[in-house]
């Protein structure tokens, strides 16, 4: 029998190891492997148009209507049933996407290198919250916005970067987790620091100072602008510990609010899916539990990488928001180290005296023990065109990671 | 010798499994460690058969 403990020891070692920078933006048909006009990744496991749930389907409208390729909703929607559109995990694409994880070809994208492995991921620009693409909505100021992030935001920042060369993103994650971000749901610190960084080269290649400002001031309010930087840090670093012979450590939670999917490094790219539950939710003003949809997003990336849900004592600002208790938060963490290889050498949880944050779920101790990952999330309305209703906590599905050890006992107990 | 001292000291109470119990003891005044413990692969059999060949 392959030695499953040594195989452990080097994806951990090689997620440890990994090192994410931002290098660049460009739209996703000239850098996303495969990317073309006529197709939309979206989040999770693979899903078809009649399987999406409402919110993706949604963001699908929007996404037909912003290429131009409908020219309304009613339109959007027989084209997405039509045969002619295809659909595709972001995962497939190394490419992650937060909630419906639409990704069309014309989006501007962060462009993430692991330098120690040498890969890349890549992610869109964060849209801000409420009433967005990535929650479900398709409504024209969604659209508008959109078009901004593509004419402004995404050139705008494209220069800066180019000018600065690289940014170190898994030092500006290490800084946040002193500050109180868990990197899934409270991004805020990071965000910070991000524009602190990236500020003045946005002034440096400044060419039209209307265009600038509006971009300054777009990212400066954006609590979330750092989001999309820290999934496809962890996308870039995780890819890079997939494929390891033997081990049982998990490389991909994903879920496009229908599904829930792992992926396991010793099994390759293989699903092993489950029903998405329903989150527990902190509703938004306005709303009801029957408007929550099912948990959706590739964000439980962060999970997977050793932060977020697994990171929430290192954020007591933010269990408040997502209708928990700071003793609630340091005894989820406190679980996450029952089912993580190791902790983490860069990431450390100040309340927790500095403790490494758990990382790098193994399958064998999530079912042997029947502990899940713990999830901090954003929560969208169940159907199209609406956005977001709240935020919550969600455990993992544990059904996806029973498939997972079964499989893998299959393979390797020989 | 140890049982029949038991009653006489101080109770310390570790409860596995249904926190009920635990519950139970401390509304009558006493004070116990729950241990949040259920069956590997919440007694799944063919799970637990997967845990088995992997030698767990």
């Amino acid at each position: 029998m392959v030695d499953i403990d040594r195989a452990n020891e080097k994806a951990l070692k090689t997620l440890l190891e990994a090192r994410p920078f931002w290098v660049d933006i460009q739209p996703a048909i000239d850098i996303v492997p495969g990317m073309k006009k006529n197709l939309i990744l979206h989040s999770g496991p693979p899903v078809t148009w009649e399987r999406m749930c409402g919110p993706q389907r949604g963001a699908v409208i929007g996404a037909l209507i912003y290429e131009g390729l409908a020219k309304s909703p009613e339109e959007a929607e027989k084209l997405a049933a039509s045969g002619e559109i295809e659909f595709d995990p972001c995962h497939h694409h190394d490419t992650v996407g937060p909630m419906a994880g639409i990704v069309c070809a014309s989006m501007p994208m962060i462009v993430t290198e692991n330098e120690a492995g040498g890969n890349r991921a890549f992610n869109s620009l964060n849209e801000g919250i409420g009433k967005v693409l990535r929650m479900g909505a398709y409504s024209p100021d969604v659209i508008e916005r959109l078009k901004w992030m593509e004419d402004v935001l995404g050139p705008v920042l494209q220069k800066a970067i180019r000018k600065a060369g690289r940014i170190d993103l898994k030092n500006i994650m290490a800084q946040a987790l002193h500050m109180g971000d868990e990197l899934h749901n409270r991004s805020r610190a990071a965000s910070y620091i991000l524009f602190a960084k990236i500020a003045p080269y946005i002034l440096e290649t400044m060419e039209d100072l209307t265009k600038t400002n509006e971009a300054l001031k777009f990212q400066e309010a954006n609590i979330h602008s750092f989001l999309g930087f820290a999934m496809s840090s962890a996308k870039a670093s995780l890819d890079a510990a997939s494929e390891i012979e033997g081990s049982s450590m998990v490389t991909v939670m994903a879920r496009n609010g229908t599904d829930w999917g792992i992926q396991v490094s010793g099994l390759g790219k293989q699903w092993f899916t489950g029903e998405s539950p329903v989150p527990d939710v902190l509703l938004f003003p306005g709303f009801k539990k029957e408007d929550v949809g099912r948990d959706i997003g590739d964000s439980a990336i962060m999970e997977t990488y050793g932060v977020g849900g697994s990171a929430i004592a290192a954020a007591p600002a933010i269990i408040q928001f997502v209708g928990g208790t700071v003793q609630l938060a340091q005894s989820k963490t406190m679980d996450m180290y029952e089912i993580a290889l190791g902790e983490n050498n860069v990431y450390q949880i100040p309340a927790l005296d500095f403790r490494g944050t758990p990382t790098g779920i193994d399958i064998r101790k999530v079912v042997s023990k029947n502990l899940p990952p713990f999830i901090d999330t954003g929560v969208a309305h169940k159907d199209p065109g609406v956005g977001q209703v709240g935020a919550g906590l969600c455990d993992a599905p544990m059904e996806v990671f029973k498939k997972a050890l079964v499989a893998f006992a299959d393979k390797y107990a020989k | 010798m140890i049982l029949n001292g038991l009653f006489e000291q101080e109770l310390k109470v570790v409860n596995i499994g249904l926190d009920s119990f635990q519950q139970a003891l401390e509304q009558a005044g006493f004070t116990a460690v729950q241990v949040n413990w259920s069956p590997p692969a919440g007694g799944d059999e063919d799970v637990m058969a997967a845990l088995k060949k992997l030698g767990l």
